[in-house]
């Protein structure tokens, strides 16, 4: 590798050639300030709070974009540097609310610790807002409050690059600039996701998730109702993060033992509906594939990949499998398996899921999710929204003991854990799809091609003779590039996985705040370990999905399944007319 | 939220000659700034679903049009008079009197800036430096700059169109 020597703040380093200042700098053990940086973005050089003195250079150099040349020297503390950091904090401060004590960013903002390292203890400025009440609430996931934009274009980014969807954009110029959607409208105006990618990579409080915390602390003291909780898959492995544990934490019993002592009367598990979903998701490809059906087909679980499809592919809808999510099926057997056997009227379960994500609480909303005569979902929590719930409630989540869910909608298999994770729906799937067609037991269960942070993952799986070629997505950019196969008709695959977020889940836009690729890597070995410590690892041996087709839906596919468990989907379109 | 209010083309109006002219840009890096130089004149201005019709035919997102559309000052996205005047508010224009002949332009056309005359034949804007100092105060009509003004010359230039 080809290096340069360069000094930085009076130490001499050899660095890789192309690095920028920031790079060598951190080499030399010099962390320049940053705001718009972003390690998993290429937004840079918006802010100009990484400026740092270069001898020689006329004006001060932005680190995050300059690369480093032979024998540079960089003055990253020199007076001129600092005095212009400092100014320029402070006049982004001088246009955001100084109002952190109300903030859901509150310590959690790299704005505040930004301010807070520089030592700013004083506004020199006269705040002058250009954007006054300017809160969002139009969707039912996410909240922008353009008061607190500080103008970076992380979330622009975001949503372009990684999302393909390009609902935010800077408008206007100079003074006048605003991120917003096209014409300064709404969010609920355009075809956006609701993925909640934006909220990760907002340093500030601009962006967030829509709280309904309220509901469920309402819901939980009302004697009346009987509160059950599902989990999601992806809960257990950032709910520890969350609560202030290592990221990557692996905390499944706890999560049970702290959702009892919040007060659901019953702690269930979404991996359970995951195990169902592969069972109707798995026979249906199986259908497909015997009966000259759509294919390739692809997978439905993710909320804010199906609202993409319906907004951008209108006209490949009938490749989305019919299966609702587990989220839904949950739902939808809550209110009448579950009720008809705990004996408790369906109007007065109230049924709460804790999930990694925003896009599901436009998805328990939508008029399709209430198959059982009621809403089959009442309240999604993203995983932020239950650490809130859990720091207000007092409880120590270090010391919990661990707690086994409730039976039967709490029993599953590694199989529905992984789910979680990019490559993780379709592995379980090839579990049982391998089993039932073939008749064979499958010699390894780890499908280990579909597994990874690559984008796009392809395999080739031979079920006794007929070879089915699959292929898996995550981040919506990666998905339209398949999109595109399919509507090209060079995409010879049978079966997608897709999911919304970049690793899944575990990467969804309701985890912890912060979730970038390191903090994912963490999560997705999490996750995989979970599965490993499951004694049972295929859904179709999960004992009680076999109980709840024998003593409820009959079989996969069948009538009742049809009613409670598959769903249709709507053409939206692109623009608003 | 009710799915019949999105549509995936946008629906009325679209005339053909936006094709020809995305068609005439397409194959060029940067193409968008030309193509809505041209679309502006034609119409005169960016209406919404001519937007539309060049995010679908340049393959970009509406978002970035509507970006570029609103960043530089000579694109307007509303309907303007038949003559743009533009005054410049750049200190030297300012210090030689730009003042007196925004006053005169108001006086004359009954209308302030960012605004229209009813007739539609007039619309009043500011923009920034000119770049013809040596000349202040100076405004722009459409294309053609005038320097060296004074509130009667410049209540005679607007007579004269």
């Amino acid at each position: 590798m080809e290096t340069v020597r360069v000094t930085i703040d009076g130490q001499e380093v050899e660095v890789p050639s192309g690095s920028t200042i920031l790079e060598a700098a951190r080499i030399a053990g010099v962390d320049i300030p940053t705001l718009c940086y972003h390690p998993d973005l290429d937004v840079k050089a918006m802010c100009r709070v990484c400026v740092v003195e270069v001898v020689g250079a006329r004006t001060l150099q932005a680190a995050c974009t300059q690369p480093v040349s032979e024998g540079m020297i960089v003055k990253t503390s020199s007076p001129l540097a600092r005095e212009a950091r400092r100014m320029n904090v402070e006049l982004i401060l001088s246009n955001h609310p100084q109002d952190c004590l109300n903030c859901i960013r509150n310590q959690k903002c790299e704005l505040q610790t930004l301010a807070e390292k520089l030592g700013i203890r004083e506004q020199r400025f006269e705040r002058r807002s250009r954007t006054k009440n300017n809160l969002d609430i139009s969707s039912p996931s996410l909240v922008r409050d353009m008061e607190k934009c500080i103008l970076c274009r992380r979330c622009v980014a975001v949503c372009q690059q990684v999302q393909g969807v390009s609902a935010l954009g800077p408008i206007n110029r100079g003074i006048d600039t605003i991120v917003a959607p096209v014409g300064g409208c709404e969010l609920n105006s355009v075809a956006c996701t609701l993925c909640g990618q934006c909220v990760h990579v907002c340093p500030v409080g601009a962006i967030y998730e829509k709280d309904d915390t309220q509901k469920v602390w309402s819901a939980l003291a009302d004697p009346t109702k009987h509160v059950v909780v599902q989990t999601a898959p992806a809960i257990r492995v950032a709910i520890g993060e969350e609560m202030g544990l290592e990221p990557g934490a692996l905390v499944t019993g706890k999560l049970v033992a702290v959702l009892r002592r919040l007060g659901f009367d019953k702690v269930f598990d979404t991996d359970f509906s995951a195990d169902l979903t592969i069972m109707e998701e798995g026979h249906e490809l199986i259908h497909r594939l015997q009966n000259g059906g759509t294919l390739p087909m692809i997978t439905s679980c993710s909320p804010g990949w199906i609202k993409f499809i319906e907004h951008f592919y209108p006209e490949l809808l009938d490749h989305l499998s019919t299966c609702k999510s587990p989220q839904q099926m949950f739902g939808a057997l809550a209110k009448t398996y579950y009720a008809q056997k705990a004996g408790i009227d369906p109007k007065d379960i109230f049924v709460v899921s804790i999930m990694p994500c925003t896009a599901k609480k436009f998805e328990c909303g939508r008029e399709e999710m209430t198959d059982s005569g009621y809403p089959d979902v009442d309240v999604v929590l993203t995983t932020r929204e239950l650490g809130r719930m859990l720091r207000e409630a007092g409880i120590n989540f270090a010391t919990l003991p661990e707690e086994e869910f409730d039976a039967p909608l709490g029993i599953s298999t590694g199989a529905g854990v992984i789910f979680g994770a990019t490559g993780g729906v379709m592995e379980a799937a090839l579990r049982t799809v391998y089993e039932v067609v073939t008749g064979k037991e499958l010699p390894s269960v780890d499908f280990t091609e579909v597994r990874g942070l690559e984008g796009i993952k392809e395999a080739t799986i031979d079920l006794d003779g007929q070879k089915v070629k699959v292929a898996v997505a995550h981040g919506l950019a990666n998905a339209k590039k398949i999109l595109e196969l399919i509507k090209e008709g060079k995409a010879d695959y049978q079966f997608i996985e897709v999911m919304s977020c970049p690793g899944g889940c575990i990467g969804g836009g309701g985890q912890p705040i912060p979730t970038n690729k390191e903090v994912i890597k963490k999560r997705l070995a999490a996750i995989y370990d979970a599965d490993k410590g499951m004694k049972l690892r295929k859904s179709h041996e999960n004992p009680a999905v076999k109980a709840l087709y024998e003593e409820f839906l009959g079989k996969p596919l069948g009538e009742k399944s049809h009613h409670l468990l598959h769903t249709h989907y709507v053409k939206r379109g692109k623009y608003k007319i | 939220m009710p799915a019949e209010k999105y549509s995936s083309t946008p629906n009325s109006g679209l005339l053909s000659d936006i094709d020809d002219i995305i068609r005439k840009h397409q194959n060029r890096d940067g193409a968008l700034i030309d193509v809505l130089h041209d679309v502006q004149a034609l119409y005169g201005y960016l209406p919404e679903q001519a937007m539309k019709r060049i995010a679908e035919g340049l393959s970009l997102p509406l978002s970035k049009v509507y970006g570029v559309a609103t960043f530089y000052s000579l694109f307007t996205l509303e309907p303007k008079g038949q003559y743009v005047i533009r005054l410049c508010e750049s200190a030297p224009c300012h210090i030689r009197g730009a003042v007196q002949v925004l006053s005169a332009i108001e006086e004359e056309l009954k209308i302030k800036p960012g605004e229209t005359t009813p007739d539609s034949k007039f619309t009043l804007e500011f923009t920034s430096c000119l770049g013809v100092c040596g000349v202040a105060p100076a405004i722009m009509i459409n294309d053609q700059v005038y320097g060296n003004l004074t509130p009667e010359k410049v209540k005679e230039i607007l007579r004269s169109l």
